[in-house]
């Protein structure tokens, strides 16, 4: 468990417009490294979304990777609004999301669900007015 | 079939192939990203009238097959790009998604 790779990755909270980015330079690097194809659509799936909800609900953020040798951690965290209510954000089709991101095709209340179904572990740390900060395993036995 | 054939096979206009080998299998609609990301299986037909610069991320991180936007829209100026640079296949027509998919159902 001591032994592992990082990959720390800056998103950016203005441009939601070709948001994704993080999440698509870190399926490079999971390729690279030789990892099962399911894994690396599940880890995909996942951080793009919660890269997706850092850009549209939360001004950006942080996004750490960090591959051991029994399972991939992501660590999402950001200083946006925080999630008043979990249990609802965590509903399929429950969204916040503006007029203006949902013409792009967000809005569909479907990240969080995804995220946990893609994942084999989902812990929500979030605080009011200080920020969220997300963190998921996949396991890679 | 691969991207290539079936594109070739339904004269889909091709706008981007920078993977003619992929091979695609099953289909999939939809507009709203979250439900694509979560719902479309690898190597699928994604068929969609949605065209700004997201759904090439979207499209690489699920692994489909092959883009097919109906309806003949008009992807917004980077999309083409990207979709070339990301390895996505993108091809138009001017069939809605339900034509287009039951057109290639057969083959797929
Ligand atoms: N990082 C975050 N900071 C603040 N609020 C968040 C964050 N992530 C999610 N939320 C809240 O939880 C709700 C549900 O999130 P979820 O990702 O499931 O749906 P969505 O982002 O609104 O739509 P979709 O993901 O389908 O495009 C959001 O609408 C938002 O209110
Ligand atoms: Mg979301």
């Amino acid at each position: 468990m001591s032994e592992f790779l990082n990959f720390h990755f800056e998103v950016d909270g203005d441009n939601f417009v070709s948001a994704g980015q993080a999440s698509v330079q870190m399926k490079k690097n999971m390729r690279q490294l030789g990892l099962a194809p399911e894994i690396i659509r599940q880890v995909s799936i996942a951080m793009y979304e919660g890269e997706i909800n850092m850009v549209i609900h939360a001004h950006g953020g942080v996004a750490d990777v960090n591959v051991y040798e029994d399972r991939i951690e992501m660590i999402l965290a950001d200083k946006g609004p925080g999630i008043k209510d979990i249990d609802l954000a965590m509903q399929e089709g429950y969204s916040t999301a503006n007029e203006q991101v949902r013409a792009l095709g967000f809005g569909a209340g479907m990240g969080l669900p995804n995220m946990k179904r893609y994942t084999d572990e989902m812990k929500i740390e979030t605080v009011v007015g200080e920020g969220t900060t997300i963190t998921m395993y996949v396991n890679l036995k | 079939m691969t991207a290539l054939q079936l594109t070739e096979k339904f004269g889909f206009e091709p706008l981007a192939m920078p993977a003619p080998d992929h091979p695609v299998n099953g289909c999939y609609i939809g507009d709203l990203l979250s439900w694509v990301m979560g719902r479309a299986q690898a190597d699928n037909a994604w068929i969609t009238i949605m065209s700004n610069i997201n759904i090439a991320a979207v499209a690489a991180l699920a692994d489909t097959g092959i883009v097919i936007l109906a309806e003949n829209v008009t992807p917004d100026a980077s999309v083409i790009q990207t979709a070339q640079a990301k390895g996505i296949n993108l091809v138009r027509t001017p069939l809605t998604a339900y034509e287009t998919a039951v057109k290639i159902s057969q083959d797929i």
